[in-house]
Order: C-alpha cells, then structure tokens, then sequence
C-alpha cells in the first residue's frame, strides 16, 4: 500500500483533520475579535488569550459557586465581559492615544501578565471541568465520532462569524466601526463618536473571545492554558492579514489545521513538539513572503 | 549619558566636542565614578544577601542594556530577549566544556555566538518592521525554546546544563563578592562602551533610523545593515549577560527562558526610560528590587488581618508577577519617559534650588 493510500485510509487523520476544522473555527473567532480591535482602535492586544481565559473562569464560577443555569450564566458572563472591555479601553489604552507603538503593545502585554496573575491567584493553577451540559457527550458525524460540544462550537463560531457580518453590514454602529477604522478624521467630522466606536471594539471583541473561552473551556477544562490562544491568534491573523476580518477566519482554519497536521507527524514521524510549534515557522515564513498576508492592505508610504 | 535630548537651560555647548562627549556633564561624570567607588567598597558593608541583589542587577542590567539598544536606540520592538540570554547562558558552558578555553573567556566568545543567532534572526528587519517584526520575534522566542528543548548537545535537554565557576590563575571564585566584582568590571565595561558606541557613526544611524528611517536612508545610511546590526549587538549584550548568569548560579534549566522573562526585560527598559543607557539600569534594579520590596512587606504584615485575608504565603508569587504588569501599565501611563526621565528632572530642580520657578 502506497503512502498517500495510507494517508486517505488513516482514521487517525481524519480525526485530526476534523479537530483542526474545529479547533481552526476557534482561532478564527478569537482572530475576528483581534482583528476588530486593530481595525477600530490600532491597537494589537496582546491581552486577547487572557480575555478568553476571564471569560471562561468568571462563566465557571457563576455554574459552579452560583449554581445559575447554563443559559443565564452565560448571559451575565457576557455583560460582565461588556463592561470589562470598556473599563480597559477607557482606563488604560484612551491615555495611551497617539503614543508610539511599543507603549501600546507593551500596556497590553502588561495587561495581560496582571489579568493571568491575577486569575491564577483566584481560581489557582489546576484545570476546572464545566459542570455536564450536554446529555450525550457524542454524536456521530460523518462515520466520526465528535463531541457535542465540538458541534456545539462549530455551530457557535459559525453564528457569531454570520453576525459580524451582518453587524458590519447593516447595522449603524457597524458602519460606524467601518468609517472609522477607514479614516477616522473624516469620521469624526462626519459625526461619528470616535471614542463610543473605540470602547464598543474592545466590548465587542472582549465578548466574543469570552464565548470562545467558555466553549473551549467546556471542551477541555478552565486552566491557564487557554491564555495561550491569544498567543496562537498572531500566526493566524498574519496569515490572513492583520485588518481583514474574511483574512482572520481563514487563518485561523488553516493554523487549525496545521496545528493537527503538525501533531500527525509528531506521532507518524516522531518529530517531536511540531504542533506546538509548526505555527511560528509558518509565522516567520509568511512574514518573509507575504508581510501583509492574504487579504491584508499593503502599506503604501509616501513621503 | 549619550546624547542627552533635555538639557537646562544656560548649558551651551559650543564645539562639537562638547556635545559629544560620553557624559553630559562634569556632575555625571564624577556621580557614576563616586558611584562604582562605593560599589567597589560596597562587600565589606554588605552581606552576601545583598551582594546577590546586586550581582543579578548587573548581569541582567547588561542584557536589559542590550535590549535597550534594540528597542530604544533603534526603535525596533523584540519580545524575545530571554531567549538570546538564555542562548548565552548555555554557550558560554558549552565553549568551556568542548575546548577548554577559561571561562573568563568563553564570556565574551558567548556574547559572539549569540551576536551571530542574533544576526540571523535579525534579517527579516531588513524586510519588515514595527509591529510586524515584534511579532517575527515573537516567533523566534517559542522557535529558540523550542531548539533549547532538542538541542540537548547544546543544553543538556532537560537535565540542564552544569556550569563551571569563574577561575583567576587557578583559583575558582565561589563566593558572591569575589564574583561581584567580575560582574561589575563587566558593567562598567559594556555601559561606558554602549554609552560610547552612541557618540559614533553607527550610534548615531541606530538614532536616525529610529526617528525617521526615510530621512536617514537619505542621508546615506544603509537602513538594512542598521536594522541587522543593532539586533546583533543587542544578542551580543544578551549573551554576555546570559553567560555571567549561567557562571553565576552553576546550573542553566532550559526552561528558565520564557517569554514572562523576556516581558521582564521590556519591562525593564519602559520603567528604566527607552533610549536611555543609565536608564536600563535604573529599570533593572527597580524590577529586581520590586519582589524584594513585596517579599519583605509580606514579612512585615505576616500573621495580621491582611495575611489572612490575601493568604499571603501561598500568593506571594502571583502577586509579584501582578505587580509587575502593574508597574509596565502604570509607568506607561503615567511616566511614560521612565526613571531616566524623573532622575534628570529631580537634578533640574536642585540646580535651581530654592529659586525653582
């Protein structure tokens, strides 16, 4: 039998391959969310992993300590998470307006150590399993067998990439959002309140990472490692360039999936620790071919 | 030191000799001399408590230095710093292992190797930069950890790697305050040279190409060559600093390099002041006294309401690192220009003193 036979006859792969659909769908969400920020405010938040790790964690203590049903639970989680994201905007990064680059990454970077220090010292460092929400923990899909709360976040991160959508394109707020990350002195001038724009970006993207959270945070336990999204989120929104929404999607599917592919040759091949790390060669490559990605805007500068 | 961009008024300069001189002032000068005297007599005060203290201001001041030059000098963003000091911290055992060179050598040979890593993972600011290349060398942290892992040739994999002391004609140096002064030749060594090496040319190009690359690319300076070049002088900074780090604790862990520590040597250098060389130092110490300071509050309040309430013995640890992104945010917002800034303004105001206004 052939290599690539073996290839197309290995279940083993195939369960990857639809791990990294999955998984892909994740980073693509929480890249959405990266992206709206950069797009909105200019602001590469190197605090997003720990906007899905507040998500999850403050999620799990309303299941657990509260004992609120899921669905209200998640609604206050979400407020909760509304609120937080306007509180960061408008207490640290509003100071930070027109400061050089590396003050804006480095507050975020800050934000980000404080937020997993802080984490860690209230709900400690061991992982915490979600209380049961679904009744049968698989369904069957394809001949495959796959969690339902993987469906569940298939069908989740496909709802809230259609809202974005129809967010940005409809609605006045959207269009708002659009105008100002296009030009924002000529938004201003046209009426719009770049401020309110700026803190609905960071409420907004604080949001949606925290449903991310949550749903990765059902699948495999809250720990700290789900900061690590955030770090996962560059090679993605690199690849699909840094102000494309479209762009973060599919960079997140196909990290997604090189992620898994990586782990297939790490178990095939015994190449060791590529999944963790086949990312950053692609991170690195990219940037040396492509800088502004797939769907990204060149940089055109005129003196 | 260098360049200094505010100076009081009534100070004018009138040759170019004057304004390029390596410390602003006549008052600097004899400050940092008087200073390295005290340091120098500062073992038979202190004990080894804080001479400890004061050797890891030292190597981890050379790298935040390195940084600084990157970073601040050059306007290039990295935030993989500890990965090149880590590199420096294993070749300098390596070098000395596999040839036998003494270690008091191998220091500044690690400073090289890493210079060259460094160089190599510099190229792609000949390409892009900003954000873009922040996010390269984002990258080149999680690819160098990654290679710290394997390369257990290099290493010592994960039982990491055995250094030896420092020796001086056959006498190995064990004891903090003879290492000390290892460390402090070191300092003195590479600050008056950064402080020099930013009154030349090539300084000079790494500021230009900072505040407007267009102009300075004008101006005739090959911006790759300077974007490249300040990467490998900042990984030769990093790996000098790493070294003395490795010969220091006589054990190197492979996992001692992550990227919480390279967010300590950005840290460092936005508290100690961006483009500022006595800066770096100033940021190191306030980043290796803050733990400190915390360690010994908690001391103070052991056994009270407050310990209680916050168990302190357990937390300790998170709260360090919580007041270390509390410190980069609150600094970034309020003191933007760091301690190098504040220290110029406090000597302003006793210049002037009482007549202040």
């Amino acid at each position: 039998m052939g290599f690539f036979e073996a290839l197309l006859n290995d279940q083993f792969l195939h369960q990857l391959l639809v791990n990294g659909v999955i998984v892909g769908t994740l980073y693509g969400v929480v890249a959405m969310s990266f992206v709206l920020i950069y797009k909105a405010s200019q602001v590469v938040n190197f605090a997003q992993g720990e906007f899905l790790l507040i998500g999850a964690w403050v999620c799990w203590w309303i299941l657990t300590d509260l004992q609120v049903p899921f669905f209200f639970g998640f609604l206050i989680t979400l407020v909760f998470m509304f609120i937080l994201g306007v509180a960061i905007q408008v207490v640290v990064l509003r100071p930070l307006i027109g400061e050089p680059i590396i003050s804006v990454i480095m507050v975020t970077i800050g934000l980000s150590i404080f937020f997993q220090a802080l984490l860690n010292w209230m709900f400690g460092v061991f992982a915490q399993p979600f209380p049961t929400i679904f009744e049968n923990p698989s369904v069957e899909v394809f001949g495959l067998h796959v969690q339902t709360v993987y469906v569940m976040s298939m069908i989740v991160s496909v709802a809230i990439m259609g809202a974005f959508a129809y967010f940005f394109k409809v609605s006045k707020m959207g269009l708002a959002m659009r105008a100002t990350a296009f030009d924002q002195q000529a938004a201003q001038s046209l009426g719009i309140s770049v401020r309110q724009v700026f803190a609905t970006a960071w409420a907004i993207s604080a949001m949606v990472s925290a449903v991310a959270g949550v749903v990765v945070g059902v699948v495999n336990g809250v720990s700290s490692a789900l900061s690590f999204f955030g770090i996962k989120v560059f090679p993605a929104v690199i690849l699909g360039g840094l102000d494309s929404i479209i762009g973060a999607v599919l960079g997140g599917l196909i990290i997604g999936l090189l992620e898994n592919l990586a782990a297939y040759a790490d178990v095939s091949l015994q190449w060791g620790n590529m999944q963790r790390i086949a990312p950053f060669y692609a991170l690195i490559i990219i940037l040396m071919i492509k800088p502004y990605g797939l769907f990204g805007t060149r940089d055109i500068e005129r003196v | 030191m260098a360049g200094a961009m505010m100076r009081p008024c009534g100070d004018f300069r009138t040759s170019y000799r004057a304004d390029t001189t390596i410390f602003a002032d006549a008052f600097s000068r004899n400050s940092v001399i008087a200073g390295v005297g005290l340091l120098i007599l500062s073992p038979w005060v202190l004990d080894a408590y804080w001479m400890n203290l004061f050797i890891q201001i030292g190597y981890l001041g050379i790298a935040a230095l390195g940084l600084n030059i990157l970073v601040g000098f050059t306007g290039q963003i990295s935030i993989g710093h500890a990965v090149f000091f880590g590199f420096g911290a294993f070749a300098s055992p390596f070098i000395n292992e596999q040839t036998g060179i003494p270690v008091l050598l191998c220091i500044p040979l690690a400073g090289l190797m890493t210079a060259a890593v460094g160089l190599l993972f510099g190229v792609p600011a000949a390409r892009i930069k900003g954000l873009y290349l922040a996010i390269a060398t984002l990258a080149a942290q999680f690819i160098l950890e990654d290679f710290f892992a394997r390369a257990s040739w290099f290493t010592g994999g994960v039982a990491g790697a055995m250094t030896n002391p420092i020796s001086i004609a056959g006498y190995d140096l064990y004891e903090d305050w003879q290492f000390f002064y290892i460390v402090l030749g070191f300092v003195v060594i590479m600050y008056l040279a950064a402080a020099n090496m930013m009154r030349t040319r090539d300084g000079r190009a790494f500021i230009a190409v900072r505040d407007h690359y267009l102009s300075a690319e004008i101006m005739g300076v090959n911006l790759t060559k300077y974007r490249v070049m300040s990467f490998g002088v900042s990984s030769f900074y990093a790996g000098v600093g790493g070294a003395l780090y490795a010969h220091y604790l006589g054990f190197v862990s492979i996992e001692a390099f992550n990227i919480l520590f390279s967010i300590q040597f950005l840290g460092m250098i936005i508290i100690g002041g961006l483009g500022s060389v006595m800066g770096s130092l100033m940021g190191t110490a306030f980043m290796v006294f803050l733990p400190e300071a915390m360690d010994a509050l908690a001391r103070m309040v052991e056994g009270g309401w407050l310990d209680r309430a916050l168990n302190l013995q357990s937390s300790i640890n998170n709260l360090r690192e919580m007041a270390i992104g509390a410190a980069i945010i609150l600094f970034l917002i309020f003191e933007p220009d760091g301690l190098a800034h504040r220290w110029r303004q406090i000597k302003a105001y006793w210049k002037l003193y009482p007549f202040s206004y």
